[in-house]
């Protein structure tokens, strides 16, 4: 099995290779290693266009690109079952902690610059076009006439920062951790699609199973550049999105080169353009898509941090989304309401 | 037993068998069963008592007894229909049949959501709804009984009905005790691959089913959550009891086709 495995990833390789090189019409050069990128599904289109920039570097010169993309947790599953990969890119940290526990990433990843952060966003909500109902942010989700979707946080994983920003609002106006149980469960009552993935949850909204998108910013841009006609609406206060990026242990070099062009100004420049907040001070550009193309990435009054609010993933996962935790215990009251 | 009995062609044959069926079901079946008591008996207790695990549980199994209950009548007579009856439009109704099978499941619920959602042209939204579970799975499980039946009854001689009906017979008994005994074998065969595929499925019913926990929430997806939450041996566990019960169905089946074919 295993060597049927080997030979059939050789050459899926050397068919990417090949084609590649032919696309490039040979400009890149034959003789530089190519990396493998595992990412979630949303980041394709930014690293698409960073890596025809990396290219052009004297760092990238040669250097070819395989990428896959999907669920950030079934990719992290697949890196650790011996998917092959140089650079993961993932929506939740707990996915490089996977890795990190497989041996395959070193433990201090998280420690350069920007702790391990190659992209940002925050959690916003989507309305049709025109936004009939006037949504203006959180507290309208308790109102009976919404109907809530959102990807559900079990199935999953990039959903728990939707969940996250939806409790902290509360605590972002300076309500109790009683409170905002009280108003989560609120708004559970009227989620009417609790999807399998994104990908689902778009798909139940395109279908007007309910009026309102609980999603990324990043993403609502990225749609909206893509045809979609919605609008989205960033809360006064809302959850920062960070996603992790890390270089595997045993990578070819370039992998590092990679991620510094990731953090340097043209490689957010790129990921912004795709709708991701930068990392990194400094970065201009447009962002079609965006509410105002010119000032896409508005300041919220008040932008909450897993880390600095939440106590970290590891106290997030075991608070709100183990087994039995609180998001469960919300989930059986709002049926029983 | 005698060691001749089996030529060296049939000895290869079974050798053959034995090996493709261990390689795609029973090793993958073992690695089930042993994940699922990874984490100890107690653990797999708990798994599948936990009230929103058992109620995804029951809803599965309790959705899939109905769609193949309705499949057995339906099926039935659909086959019957195409059988013995001349009407326009049959070649064509023949090919669509299958197109539950043919068509990827995921299309397959955006399909539905299209038609019964709350855009539906013909006014019916049963989106988070039991009963757009229940729809889900009819569709997705229409061709198999309809699939065992149908040549069954083109095997079958007419001579014998119009005998039992010159000895006598009325419609229903000629029904009763000639046609039924033929097709249940058919008839129960259909209802298990039925059963089987409605326990399990996931795809058509994920859009449609809102998955609202202890209301919607399928075991499929309960599956899934788990694997998401790095739990195997929970995801395992729901996996096993779906296995259970699907061979316990299936043995049931078996015995009562036996049953009413002895009795014919």
């Amino acid at each position: 099995m295993k060597t049927w495995k080997s030979r059939l990833a050789v050459t899926a390789a050397a068919v990417t290779a090949v084609l590649g090189m032919t696309a490039c019409g040979g400009a890149a050069g034959a003789s530089g290693p190519q990396l493998s990128l595992v990412g979630f599904s949303v980041a394709e289109t930014a690293n698409k266009a960073a890596e025809a920039k990396f290219q052009q570097t004297e760092a990238g010169k040669g250097v070819t690109f395989s990428g896959s993309y999907g669920a950030s947790g079934d990719q992290s599953r697949k890196v650790a079952a011996g998917a092959k990969a140089d650079y993961v890119q993932f929506s939740l940290e707990s996915d490089v902690t996977r890795l990190v526990k497989a041996g395959l990433v070193s433990p201090d990843w998280n420690t350069n610059s920007t702790k391990g952060i190659v992209s940002e966003s925050v959690v916003v909500l989507v309305v049709p076009k025109g936004n009939p109902q006037h949504i203006t942010g959180w507290e309208d989700l308790t109102r009976p006439d919404v109907k809530v979707i959102t990807p559900d946080p079990k199935s999953s994983g990039s959903a728990r920062w939707n969940i996250l920003g939806l409790y902290g609002h509360e605590l972002a106006t300076g309500k109790s951790a009683a409170d905002a149980s009280d108003f989560v469960t609120k708004v559970f009552a009227n989620v009417t699609q609790w999807a399998g993935s994104g990908r689902e949850a778009t798909e139940a909204f395109d279908k007007k199973v309910g009026n309102v998108l609980i999603s990324y910013e990043n993403e609502a841009i990225l749609a909206r550049q893509k045809g979609k006609d919605y609008d989205y609406i960033v809360p006064k206060d809302t959850l920062l999105i960070e996603n992790p990026g890390a270089v595997l242990s045993k990578a070819d070099p370039k992998a590092k080169d990679w991620l510094d062009f990731v953090l340097s100004k043209d490689g957010q420049t790129q990921a912004a353009k795709a709708g991701f907040r930068p990392v990194i001070d400094g970065v201009k550009t447009d962002v079609q898509g965006a509410n105002d193309p010119s000032n896409p990435f508005p300041t919220p009054d008040r932008l909450l941090t897993v880390g600095k609010d939440f106590g970290g993933w590891a106290a997030v996962d075991k608070k709100f989304f183990a087994d039995g935790a609180l998001i469960d215990q919300l989930r059986a009251a709002a049926v029983k309401k | 037993m005698k060691p001749e009995t089996l030529t060296r062609p049939a000895a290869a044959g079974l050798g053959l068998a034995l090996l493709w069926f261990s390689v795609l079901v029973l090793i993958p079946l073992a690695a089930i069963v042993l994940s699922s008591t990874a984490g100890g008996w107690q653990q797999f207790i708990g798994t599948i008592t936990d009230p929103e695990t058992f109620a995804a549980l029951r809803l599965t199994v309790l959705q899939a007894l109905g769609a193949a209950l309705v499949n057995v009548v339906v099926g039935t007579t659909i086959a019957w229909v195409l059988v013995r009856d001349r009407f326009p439009g049959k070649a064509v109704l023949e090919v669509i049949i299958d197109i539950p099978f043919a068509l990827p499941t995921i299309v397959a619920g955006l399909v539905l959501l299209s038609l019964y959602g709350p855009e539906s042209p013909l006014g019916i939204n049963v989106v988070n709804t039991q009963q757009g579970i229940f729809l889900a799975l009819l569709f997705v499980t229409l061709p198999f009984v309809v699939r065992t039946v149908q040549p069954v009854l083109i095997e079958l001689d007419q001579d014998v009905e119009e005998a039992a009906a010159s000895l006598g017979a009325g419609r229903f008994t000629t029904f009763r005790r000639v046609l039924l005994p033929a097709l249940i074998p058919a008839i129960t065969a259909g209802a298990s691959l039925a059963f089987a595929r409605a326990i399990s499925e996931f795809g058509a019913l994920v859009l449609i089913s809102g998955n609202t926990p202890f209301e919607t929430e399928v075991a499929s997806l309960k599956i899934l959550k788990f694997i998401e939450g790095d739990n195997r041996a929970g995801a395992a566990s729901v996996a096993l009891v779906l296995l259970v019960v699907s061979l316990v169905v299936l043995v049931a089946l078996d015995i009562l086709q036996r049953k009413v074919a002895r009795r014919g």
